[in-house]
């Protein structure tokens, strides 16, 4: 019996001796682990000399258009970065208020950016306006509700009809003024589902979950045979973007890019997604 | 001043709250439908996974796992692939039953039901565990059948597991958002959710609006979680 006590009181202590000796290493090994972590994330970004990072907050819409400008400005103007933040033109100016650190904004319409000039957001004088879109009603490629026109989208088949929200998405919005111009708006409004951008809005006529869709023409030929054009549905404010610098953006490179997209490379390009010139 | 205050309660804080009340309305709906279909399937999956003989017991713990380490934007991809109107169980559910998920308060619920169900499956498989198995022993010697057993033994000494793991998930499916989003979309007054409604009011800066709905989410769930940890001190120790 004492035998036996001797034994596991010894193994016991042997035990925590152990054990303590293992905790005691443990923070030193985690501290140098986490150490040389930190040395080597810091050290991955610096690896290209003088880069400039330009943060160009843009219009969803613009989503495959500006890819390609990135691509084409980077090409030419070594050591500058693009990088793209796309959304509802609405929710990009909420968090430029909130201080989000961009230094070029394109807005899919001129009340998002005349609401950012009276917060005093963009650099006086930079504003301009680059490409026009017009919105056009899309139904999925499949759809066999023979939807010939806006006319139709009051019929009892029609269940659902995607827009974006017309407070901040800018298609949403012309889409409402012409469905208020046909004096529909308020008779649909139980059909409505209002998406948080207007790639939203195209993914749901894509997948076939909405029976018809208001987006820019832009969106529908990025879509191409997923989706039909029914109509154009323009409201009555035409769709210009504008594209502004930021106020609080002390990088030379925002002010290459403005100048680029409204360029003739760029204006090429952006013609070839189907933007038109201002 | 008692005027002042009283104008700006009824001027503000009413019409406010009355706005507030839709979403509030919803998002205890859709939680709660979201917490009783977690705990049904959890519970049985965490029953059957605590049994030591299930085959592939390992797997299938991973794959019950699953939606709790997935991001939710992935569990609503897959929601909206299947449940889509052009997706097999959508389809099936359309033609069978004349019943689509998408843009509905019902998938809102089934989103927020997947991501809560391994809160419940792991508390209760923890719960189960726990269970002295001489006694299950013991009931099936006395002649109890598996149901009997489970019903008369096991559930009612695993209770208490079980039922933290159904708080768990009512506090995760009433946050529930990115799944949300993706398989019911943000339809004010039908799936549009406080989480939702929350988005929707930063986006579109109503900050006031947002910032009443912030502290009204807040004060829903400390009551709640209040609420649970008395009834689970109420409840007698196993």
């Amino acid at each position: 019996m004492r035998t036996t006590m001797r034994t596991t009181m010894r193994t016991t202590m042997r035990t925590t001796m152990r054990t303590n000796m293992r905790t005691n290493m443990r923070p030193f090994r985690f501290a140098l682990a986490s150490l040389a972590l930190t040395l080597l994330f810091s050290a991955l970004p610096a690896a290209p000399a003088q880069a400039e990072d330009i943060i160009v907050s843009a219009a969803a819409s613009l989503t495959n258009a500006l890819n390609a400008v990135k691509q084409s400005f980077e090409a030419g103007h070594p050591g500058v970065t693009v990088v793209t933040n796309y959304g509802a033109s609405g929710a990009l100016l909420k968090q430029m208020e909130s201080g989000a650190p961009v230094d070029v904004f394109a807005s899919a319409d001129q009340q998002t950016m005349d609401q950012a000039a009276e917060k005093g957001l963009i650099a006086a004088g930079t504003r301009r306006d680059f490409v026009r879109n017009s919105v056009v009603l899309v139904v999925p490629a499949d759809s066999r509700l023979g939807i010939a026109s806006a006319k139709d989208l009051g019929l009892p088949k029609v269940a659902r009809i995607s827009l974006g929200n017309p407070e901040t998405v800018p298609a949403g919005r012309y889409a409402k003024e012409f469905l208020e111009s046909t004096g529909q708006w308020s008779q649909l409004t139980p059909k409505y589902i209002l998406g948080n951008n207007v790639r939203q809005v195209l993914d749901y006529v894509t997948r076939g979950e909405v029976d018809a869709a208001f987006v820019f023409s832009t969106d529908a030929q990025q879509a191409g045979a997923k989706v039909r054009v029914v109509q154009t549905a323009d409201g009555k404010t035409p769709a210009l973007y504008p594209v502004a610098i930021i106020a609080a953006s002390r990088k030379p490179g925002a002010k290459a890019f403005v100048d680029y997209l409204t360029g003739a490379e760029a204006q090429r390009i952006l013609g070839a997604f189907g933007f038109k010139k201002p | 001043m008692p005027e002042l205050l009283s104008d700006s309660l009824t001027g503000l804080l009413v019409p406010a709250l009355v706005s507030a009340l839709v979403p509030l309305a919803l998002t205890l709906k859709v939680a709660l439908t979201a917490t009783a279909g977690a705990c049904a399937l959890g519970v049985g999956a965490g029953y059957a996974l605590s049994r030591r003989g299930l085959p592939g017991r390992d797997f299938l713990d991973a794959v019950c796992t699953l939606p709790l380490v997935l991001p939710p934007t992935v569990i609503g991809y897959y929601l909206l692939v299947l449940f889509g109107r052009r997706g097999v169980l959508g389809q099936w559910l359309q033609q069978t039953f004349g019943v689509s998920l998408v843009f509905t308060w019902q998938g809102a619920a089934l989103a927020a039901c997947v991501v809560a169900f391994p809160l419940v499956c792991k508390g209760a498989r923890t719960a189960f565990e726990g269970v002295d198995q001489n006694l299950e022993h013991a009931a099936r010697s006395l002649g109890a059948g598996e149901c009997s057993v489970f019903v008369r033994v096991s559930l009612p000494l695993a209770w208490r597991g079980v039922l933290s793991g159904a708080m768990l998930a009512l506090a995760r499916a009433m946050g529930e958002f990115g799944a949300t989003l993706m398989l019911a979309g943000n339809l004010p007054g039908r799936t549009q959710t406080l989480s939702l409604a929350i988005y929707d009011a930063a986006q579109a800066g109503r900050d006031n609006e947002a910032m009443f709905l912030v502290v009204l989410t807040s004060g829903v769930c400390v009551l709640l979680l209040l609420a649970s940890g008395k009834f689970l001190k109420l409840s007698p120790t196993t």
